[in-house]
């Protein structure tokens, strides 16, 4: 029940991408290929990932080049497929498995949030799953409805997950790699709008290791403000910083990589030097990841900060059609006004007085 | 980075301690034995359509009649007699986890009494590197398997969500969300056989979980997949309160398996003979290559679904008085009596047995049970987070002042 007719096409990847500019699906491809070489119990199926290639070509040719006991599709069904690779792990397989679409992952919830995150705990640490869960999400690409959904806030809230989303095209393929060789279950989630960006995945590719999780990396250093982002958000809050250069402030960027494992020490580190922060996503904000890392920062950097910590989040309504996603998406502007809004001048934020001023709109 | 293993563990069997016959039926023994040893592996015969009614081998008197087909031998009497003493113990065993669950030594139980042949027989027609994929309503077939009974309850005892390791049992961890492990044991079934291994995956479910998608997104992945599943529906007449009519307009749950492509039958779950003779084919069906197998047995649930459930508010003591006419141990005992595979003095010594068995289980639930609060945050991942290093933490904290403060 797929409805990729008014997605954009996504450029055919080579079989063996180019090291150098790389897109992110390629990367990913290039790090399922290098997993699968790497270990034979890699297993990797899904809907659609086989013969085609996934919808956004993201498996191209690895049936072809590995076989179809490496790389199958499977009936569509997702709890099936989530079900099934519990099995497969239980058999000592490692699969990574793709979810078509963010929103197509809901049939699976119970499977992921009742089986795949607690199996560890509930069995005393006898039975590890170690299961990567490939989900593309996010909009921005002009999707139908069901196809654009940020789905990371549930997941991040299931103990027994791990929660992890690229930003850069050498992430993609560091993380995804990192994500295979884990003990547990990742969730790893897939921003659909970078999918064609270009990066370079050539001195990555050729590590022996990988250790991001749990590292947030500093993409833009500065000494005014910290925005906090992961994912799709990171390059809006990159585009805002070059944005707030020219009207003077010093804009330093983290990007998490993981939601979970999360990084309080590098977001801190920063919050504490800079004296200020706003968090951007691009999921609806209420209850969202923005909210327990605003807390987080203001539980313990409260002494450091100059001004309440922010967020520009999607707004709290279900993904709009196409034609108005940009106004649910938080950009540049959105995210320029919340740094306005830390108390440069020392005085109190007035938006809250009054209902009237409330109603004014801006970023909440 | 650690690897998956899989243990190819050997769960211990209740050990068979008694001779079941005395002299006089030595000769009826040998007689016996050995003619249905060879089971033929080829699809059922009828494809993939159940028997119109279901299988039975032996009335409600313990008689021999003739099944529907003759598809299934009679199972051989060195298994039914196993399974005789298997079930007496398993009642037993029920009845005290039952006992248990309402004088409070337990959280809750959830038992199987009625359910007998279908408990013993599931678990008697596995080979020791076969899987099981029970819920939380099959704890008898679990003893069955040779599995500490007081491993089985850590659940109900409040101690462990899973007390025993599936890995060495070889027997997934007690499933509540309904229908859910089903995926599992194909995927379970898929993987064994990818890697050349004989492995069957026996799968357990109740009628009311048939509603549920998993069951059928799993039927449906064991069959495209051709993973040696063996499918076995409990039919014993309830969901809670909800009774089989509101469930569903199926003529049997047996059919539920056509659609899918899967071979199905139909069997009197209270019949431990026909159990048997159709589950050894299921198993070897599947085991041979040829794909999953989904058997329904019709059964009865006598108790109510826990200790926390009150029966008479869904059904009358006159149906429950039916049911008690169709007991599966007292249709096997008549049977082998008969047939002189059993004599007074074994039924006396497996009785004897049983309650010893009760009995060691009462005594080991008696002893409060060690937990550690600090293992709360093991096992939620290989490596704990920041995050719960700090909880733990905070935790060995408040421990400790409640300590220095007594």
């Amino acid at each position: 029940m797929t409805l990729t007719a008014a997605v954009p096409t996504a450029p055919a990847t080579p079989a063996t991408p180019e090291p150098s500019h790389v897109t992110m699906s390629g990367a990913i491809n290039r790090a399922l290929r290098d997993a699968m070489t790497a270990d034979a119990d890699v297993v990797v199926f899904g809907e659609d990932v086989g013969t085609l290639g996934g919808v956004f070509r993201v498996t191209d040719g690895i049936a072809r080049d590995f076989g179809e006991d490496r790389c199958f599709d499977t009936p569509l069904a997702e709890a099936g497929i989530v079900g099934f690779a519990v099995g497969m792990a239980m058999a000592g397989f490692r699969p990574v498995i793709e979810l078509q679409f963010d929103a197509f992952t809901y049939p699976a919830f119970e499977q992921i949030a009742s089986h795949v995150a607690k199996m560890r705990n509930r069995t005393a640490g006898k039975v590890s799953l170690p299961i990567v869960i490939r989900v593309p999400f996010a909009g921005g690409i002009g999707g139908v409805e069901h196809h654009c959904d940020s789905s990371e806030a549930y997941y991040a809230h299931t103990a027994g997950l791990k929660v992890v989303t690229p930003a850069t095209v050498e992430d993609a393929y560091a993380l995804l790699r990192e994500a295979i060789n884990d003990p547990d279950p990742v969730i790893f989630m897939e921003p659909k709008r970078l999918y064609w960006s270009k990066g370079s995945i050539e001195s990555v590719a050729a590590a022996e290791t990988f250790d991001s999780f749990g590292r947030a990396a500093v993409r833009r250093e500065g000494t005014d403000v910290t925005l906090v982002a992961y994912g799709p958000s990171v390059e809006v809050a990159m585009e805002t910083a070059s944005a707030a250069a020219e009207e003077g402030w010093s804009v330093e960027v983290v990007d998490l990589r993981t939601i979970v494992p999360f990084d309080d020490e590098t977001v801190v580190a920063s919050v504490r030097k800079t004296g200020r922060c706003v968090v951007v996503q691009e999921a609806q904000g209420f209850a969202g990841v923005g909210a327990e890392i605003a807390a987080r920062v203001q539980e313990r950097a409260f002494h450091s900060l100059r001004a309440p910590v922010l967020r520009v989040a999607g707004l709290d309504i279900p993904y709009p059609p196409p034609r108005l996603e940009h106004i649910h998406l938080p950009g540049v502007e959105r995210v320029l006004d919340a740094i306005a809004r830390l108390q440069w001048d020392d005085q109190p934020d007035t938006r809250f007085l009054s209902s009237a001023k409330a109603n004014k709109g801006g970023a909440a | 980075m650690t690897t998956q293993t899989t243990q190819t563990g050997t769960p211990p069997r209740l050990a068979m301690s008694t001779d079941p016959v005395g002299d006089d039926c030595e000769v009826l023994v040998a007689m016996t034995a050995g003619t249905s040893q060879s089971l033929p592996t080829s699809p059922f015969a009828r494809g993939l359509m159940p028997a119109p009614i279901p299988i039975q081998f032996l009335d409600q008197t313990g008689h021999r009649v003739q099944a529907f087909t003759d598809d299934y031998p009679e199972p051989a009497p060195e298994q039914l007699v196993a399974a005789y003493r298997a079930m007496v113990i398993g009642r037993r065993f029920d009845i005290q986890a039952t006992a248990l669950a309402k004088q409070g030594g337990l959280a809750v139980y959830p038992p199987s009494r009625g359910q007998e042949a279908c408990q013993i027989g599931s678990m008697l027609a596995l080979s020791e590197g076969d899987w099981a994929f029970p819920t939380y309503r099959d704890s008898m077939a679990l003893v069955t398997r040779g599995l500490d009974p007081v491993e089985v309850l850590a659940g109900p005892r409040g101690n462990a969500h899973c007390g025993y390791d599936p890995m060495a049992t070889r027997t997934a961890p007690q499933c509540t969300p309904l229908a859910t492990q089903l995926v599992h044991a194909a995927g379970l079934a898929y993987g064994e056989k990818r890697r050349g291994r004989p492995t069957v995956a026996m799968a357990f479910i109740g009628d009311g979980a048939t509603s549920e998608g998993d069951f059928h997104e799993a039927l449906n992945f064991a069959a495209v997949f051709k993973a040696p599943v063996v499918f076995l529906v409990q039919n014993n007449k309830y969901a809670i309160s909800v009774p089989l009519s509101k469930q569903t307009a199926a003529p049997s749950l047996g059919y539920k398996g056509i659609g899918y492509g899967i071979a199905s039958e139909q069997v009197d779950g209270n019949d431990a003979m026909a159990m048997l003779a159709v589950l050894n084919k299921a198993v070897a069906h599947a085991r041979s290559g040829q794909g999953p197998v989904l058997v329904e047995a019709h059964t009865y649930r006598l108790d109510a679904h826990t200790n926390a459930d009150d029966a008479t508010r869904y059904r009358g003591a006159d149906e429950v008085e039916d049911w008690l006419h169709r007991d599966p141990v007292a249709r096997l005992d008549a049977w082998l009596r008969r047939e002189c595979l059993i004599d007074d003095a074994f039924v006396a010594s497996v009785a004897q047995e049983a309650e010893a068995f009760a009995a060691d289980v009462r005594d080991r639930l008696g002893v409060a049970p060690v937990v550690d609060p600090m293992s709360l945050f093991d096992n939620v991942f290989a490596t704990p987070t920041p995050q719960l290093l700090e909880q733990r933490a905070m935790v060995q904290a408040e421990l400790n002042a409640e300590e220095a403060s007594r």
